[in-house]
């Protein structure tokens, strides 16, 4: 049973769906050479879908098969018809992964130190809330946890703050907005124990936190991360209904009030870059401005995607230059020297408009217009090759040359303070 | 040998001009009527007909994306003549982009760029390019001509005969889903097939492809591999293309064959429907077994 159990445990850790309901696991008892070679033409009907666990070889050993439901009858009635015995083991193959995973959750080890964090892979969600209230009992003089707003389905929305006194002035990182860029959330776990690590450790980091405020936003879109874990790898956008269409959802980097609703976004729900009924309308996207608006100042602004290898500046919405483009052209440029200089990953950096694509309604469009000179954002590795899929062993070395740029600009925002 | 096509004799690619799609009936969404599955299906289409296109002429920036656009539609035509399940390549860099109006044809642009081989551990080939968006009504595939260094000393190498080998057999057809997976992972043995998806992709990819799409093969939803025909393995493929601009992530289901003489040709192809729920693939069966090894 225990080598049985042990079986299931791999088909869950590969297969987490629903794909098993109505399967059957089959012992079949040969009890001869014609059997068994009945069994052997079986076992070669590849409509059937048959998965031996045990193959026919000989009539001492059981034979052991997982059905499909939908070949049950036919096989039932060819074992009957040839007067093969067999018994059914397991009734429904689904229904024993369910309470296998159900035990496997109760009994997972969840790390009890930041320290015994595996940054090198995808984490759920309750990992990695489980992370931040970690990191924050550990470092309580440095970082503390703020609930900034409730997403649609009513997760918290959180942000942690460092901090080493009142008052200061503010720099934003964000991660994960678009739930499918992965590596985005992952590399913001590794941001934020990077930053209590360098903190009287590294006399960059260390300088501007004693003048600036970080705040970090890992999980930007916990409901849409919830859906790509379960249901939907590849889903991007909220997960708020829209009245009047089968279609969920908002991009909620086309919601932001800058050029909202005009070329570059759309007016359908079901597309990917659905801008809403109208600005701010997702608590995800409502709760970042309310934020920034009260704290007020905030110097630089950076939020974070996948793919494509880039570091952008407004605007998205319109051709027309932002006022500081110059400024923000060079900076992006030392940054991604920076960045190049860890992996020679190869980085493009412009505006978003002739770089990537028009966008409108974007966050950092809408940020830049608030006076956040300092507004970026990233796209992060690859360039398509595993696009949203990006193996979990380049976690890691993405986080880490991200960080180089990104202490570029919160270098060059400290220095040049407006 | 270069590898351009010369724009009259534009029949001599696999298959053309157009690739062949499905005679059955439409697909419909599971638990969804006919309908609202074939509006979402022109949402990507109205969307990048309504973007302005950038209609500069003369240099382009080749960082921007109307350079890196052409350039990528050259690689979806590369990889349709030279892919393998050992070699795709990927663009690495735009070093220098020209975009003119042809007077009643469309846009020409005129491409110097570095392409990588993703499969090989990134050996890198310098190309030059001719691309040819056209104007016209009716849809057309967009028109290359290219020239890569070192494309001539490509062959087929003692991998892809050992591939075709061990799979030329029928006793165990190859069947698996989910590549890569969620974590970015697969393994040794699936990789190949991995690579076979996204030549037979870039069909459809090139097919697709104008000035306001930028496509990449987002992931293989499942491939199964048929019967040999003619001694080419036969591959049925459901694929997920990602489109960036929209940032749409298109289904579509092909059967391709590949041979080391014969190259990769795709056979069939049949676009799915976008389904509101977005969850559950259409019409989709119970799912095929995990790929075994040997």
């Amino acid at each position: 049973m225990k080598g049985l159990l042990v079986l299931i445990a791999l088909f869950v850790a590969v297969i987490g769906k629903n794909t098993f309901k109505g399967h059957q696991v089959l012992r079949i008892t040969a009890n001869n050479e014609a059997q068994i070679t009945l069994l052997k033409e079986l076992s070669e009907q590849a409509h059937l879908r048959l998965d031996f666990w045990m193959e026919p070889i000989r009539e001492s050993l059981p034979i052991d098969v997982r059905v499909p439901f939908n070949s049950l009858q036919t096989v039932k009635d060819f074992l009957a018809q040839n007067h093969i015995e067999y018994r059914v083991m397991i009734e429904d193959v689904q229904n024993l992964l369910d309470e296998e995973e159900r035990q496997m959750l109760k009994s997972r080890p969840t790390p009890r130190t930041t320290d015994d964090f595996v940054f090198s892979s995808y984490h759920d969600l309750n990992t990695i809330y489980a992370f931040m209230d970690t990191l924050v009992a550990e470092n309580s003089n440095l970082v503390s946890k703020i609930v900034i707003g409730q997403s649609y389905e009513g997760r918290p929305l959180n942000v942690l703050r460092f901090s080493t006194g009142a008052n200061h002035p503010g720099m934003w990182i964000d991660t994960g907005i678009h739930s499918r860029e992965w590596v985005t959330q992952a590399s913001g776990i590794w941001f934020a124990k990077k930053i209590v690590t360098d903190y009287g450790r590294k006399p960059s980091l260390t300088n501007i936190l004693n003048n600036y405020d970080i705040y970090l936003e890992i999980v930007t879109n916990p409901d849409g991360y919830q859906y790509t874990q379960t249901i939907n790898r590849m889903w991007r956008k909220t997960r708020k209904p829209n009245p009047g269409s089968d279609c969920v959802g908002v991009d909620p980097n086309r919601n932001w009030d800058a050029g909202f609703g005009g070329t570059g976004s759309s007016n359908n729900p079901c597309s990917e870059t659905y801008h809403g009924p109208s600005a701010e309308s997702e608590p995800e996207v409502k709760a970042i401005v309310d934020f920034v608006k009260s704290h007020g100042n905030l110097k630089a602004f950076v939020s974070i995607h996948s793919y494509s290898q880039m570091l952008l500046y407004p605007y998205g919405y319109t051709h027309t230059p932002a006022k500081d483009q110059a400024e923000l052209h060079v900076l992006a440029r030392k940054a991604i020297t920076k960045l190049q200089s860890l992996y020679e990953t190869q980085y493009k950096y412009g505006s978003i408009v002739t770089t990537i694509y028009q966008a409108s309604g974007g966050t950092i469009d809408w940020t830049y217009d608030q006076g956040i000179k300092y507004s970026y954002t990233f796209e992060l590795r690859d360039t398509g090759r595993f696009g949203f899929l990006l193996p979990a062993n380049q976690i890691v070395p993405t986080a880490k040359e991200t960080w180089l740029a990104l202490m570029a600009i919160m270098k060059h925002t400290k220095n040049n303070p407006y | 040998m270069f590898c351009w096509v010369s724009l009259v004799l534009i029949s001599l690619f696999q298959p053309s001009p157009a690739l062949p799609v499905s005679q059955e009936p439409p697909v419909s969404c599971r638990g969804w009527l006919s309908g609202p599955a074939d509006h979402l299906n022109t949402i990507q289409q109205s969307e990048s007909e309504s973007s302005a296109v950038d209609m500069s002429t003369g240099d382009l920036e080749p960082s921007h994306y109307p350079a890196r656009r052409a350039a990528q539609v050259v690689l979806h035509h590369l990889n349709t003549r030279h892919g393998s399940p050992f070699r795709v390549f990927g663009l690495k860099e735009v070093h220098r982009a020209r975009a003119e109006d042809v007077a009643s044809e469309g846009r020409k642009y005129d491409l110097d760029f570095s392409v990588t081989d993703w499969a090989s551990g990134g050996s890198v080939l310098r190309c030059s390019a001719q691309v040819l968006f056209s104007r016209s009504e009716q849809h057309n595939l967009p028109e290359v001509q290219c020239q890569c260094e070192g494309l001539q000393q490509l062959n087929t190498s003692s991998d892809e005969k050992d591939f075709y080998h061990k799979h030329n057999t029928p006793d165990h057809h190859v069947s698996a889903q989910d590549i890569p997976d969620s974590y970015g992972n697969m393994s040794q043995e699936i990789k190949p097939f991995w690579h076979l998806a996204h030549v037979a992709a870039s069909f459809i990819m090139l097919q697709e492809s104008n000035e306001n799409t930028e496509y990449n093969m987002a992931q293989v939803a499942s491939v199964t591999q048929q019967e040999s025909k003619h001694n080419q393995l036969m591959l049925k493929y459901h694929v997920l293309l990602h489109d960036l601009p929209s940032q749409e992530i298109i289904h579509w289901k092909l059967l391709a064959s590949w041979s080391p003489d014969g190259g990769v040709r795709v056979l069939e192809t049949e676009r799915q429907p976008k389904c509101p729920h977005n969850a559950d693939l259409p019409n989709s069966t119970v799912p095929t077994t995990t790929f075994t090894a040997n």
